[in-house]
């Protein structure tokens, strides 16, 4: 039989160690896995974690989720599109200092990488960056470009993650995973690319409650189903009940 | 000469007059969402938002905010009966595969040719951010720059090369301001109007650059 709820966040987050990826879902208010994240930073503290390297559209907000969890220091590297925002004082913070490395992807080509990770595809030629900075490695030397139909592409690889933690709205026992509005963001994309996937649910059901043509996630993409209580969104200053 | 530059509405406005029943249309964060209020009436243009949204809506009431349901500038909005929802991988395939037909985006240059600056100032202290705007830059059928024509100092944004880092390479194909509304052509810049008061020729000595009436 197959029962991937968990009993507990620190069920779902057992056995995990040092230099791990994790990825992180949401997209401002809208689909992040808070109560996740406060497991993960339990855990981190717990058992002492470091090296991590975090993939999200963001860098955190305020000092609570994603913020804490850099606040920790845990995190050595962040794979994101949007660091900057007018509350995210923790990264900036730390970015300045040296103490946390920053690879900043295109949205897009940040969603097709973690897509080609879930997909099985070893790479992919975008024409997003094309020509701009971001078109280079890290280290400054050039990406390799290719034209194809007269038109010029970057190589891009994919990213892989031991972990992803993401939000979803109801689920059951299989890990089928329907969404609620924007919330879906990243959560679909990012389940199939980590090796271990676990989504919070505001409401577990039973198998075949979810109408087959509605499921957005199947449930092979999810390793662990976590019941959360709904709660008043708060991120970027948002503080009403969803 | 004595002129009076357009209010962000009336930029606003002007973008919106431009656009065809049916559009599909990104509005990017920051003075393009203003266009979103000056819509024709009796069209219907489908706004998209990066985030999972097709067939975006105005703002919520007050108490009636869901923020579950925002725009890429993180502002709760409604969904327009017919409107769907989708991950991220689908809004950017709508994006980068050219099925959006404009974008409207914010810039901090563009060049004569349609290169377009608008993520990152290049300072060495700055954090850069760039989200979607290389996907869309480079993605929608047509990106439209709506932005001031000078700096606060004084300094013409439309430039013969940009000097801020780029976004894309010859993506823009119009470019609407505060004097001046502008069409990027291969054969360089021309005018489509100009604010009452200001000639072709002190527009040209704005800028630094010839303009094709």
């Amino acid at each position: 039989m197959i029962n991937k709820v968990a009993d507990s966040v620190a069920q779902a987050l057992e056995g995990l160690t040092d230099d791990m990826t994790v990825m992180v879902g949401g997209f401002g208010t809208a689909g992040i896995p808070g109560e996740l994240l406060d497991g993960l930073i339990q855990v981190v503290h717990d058992s002492r974690i470091s090296g991590l390297t975090v993939v999200n559209n963001n860098a955190g907000n305020g000092d609570t989720g994603l913020a804490a969890l850099l606040k920790t220091g845990s995190v050595r590297k962040i794979i994101c599109s949007f660091p900057r925002q007018a509350d995210s004082d923790v990264f900036d913070g730390l970015y300045r200092s040296g103490k946390l490395e920053l690879e900043l992807v295109p949205q897009g080509n940040l969603s097709e990488r973690i897509r080609a990770a879930g997909a099985g595809i070893g790479g992919f030629f975008t024409p997003t960056g094309y020509g701009t900075e971001l078109a280079k490695h890290p280290d400054g030397s050039p990406k390799e470009t290719r034209e194809i139909n007269c038109r010029m592409y970057v190589l891009e690889y994919p990213i892989y993650a031991d972990l992803a933690l993401i939000k979803a709205e109801k689920g059951d026992r299989w890990g089928n995973l329907t969404y609620r509005k924007s919330a879906r963001n990243f959560g679909p994309v990012m389940a199939a690319a980590a090796k271990r996937t676990v989504a919070s649910v505001h409401e577990v059901v039973e198998l075949g409650a979810l109408d087959p043509e509605s499921i957005v996630t199947p449930g092979i993409f999810v390793s662990h189903v976590v019941p959360v209580p709904r709660q008043a969104t708060q991120g970027a200053g948002f503080k009403k009940v969803a | 000469m004595t002129y009076t530059r357009r209010t962000k509405d009336q930029m606003a406005a002007r973008v919106a007059q431009d656009m065809p029943d049916g559009a599909y249309v990104n509005l990017g964060i920051g003075m393009p969402t203003l266009v979103a209020n000056h819509l024709p009436q009796g069209l219907e243009i489908i706004l998209h938002s990066e985030n999972g949204i097709l067939g975006m809506g105005a703002a919520p009431a007050k108490e009636d905010e869901d923020f579950d349901l925002i725009n890429a500038g993180k502002q709760p909005v409604t969904l327009l009966p017919g409107g769907a929802y989708f991950h991220h991988n689908d809004s950017f395939a709508m994006m980068r595969g050219g099925h959006l037909d404009i974008c409207v985006l914010g810039a901090f240059q563009v060049s004569e040719r349609g290169d377009l600056a608008n993520w990152h100032t290049g300072e060495a202290d700055a954090i850069p951010a760039v989200g979607g705007a290389m996907d869309l830059a480079i993605g929608a059928k047509k990106t439209w720059v709506m932005m001031d024509l000078l700096t606060k100092q004084g300094q013409s944004k439309v430039v013969p090369e940009c000097t801020y880092p780029l976004t894309g390479l010859a993506c823009v194909s119009r470019i609407y301001t505060d004097l001046a509304t502008l069409e990027v052509t291969h054969q360089g810049l021309r005018l489509i109007d100009v604010v009452d008061g200001l000639s072709h020729a002190d527009l040209e000595a704005l800028i630094g650059l010839k303009i094709q009436a």
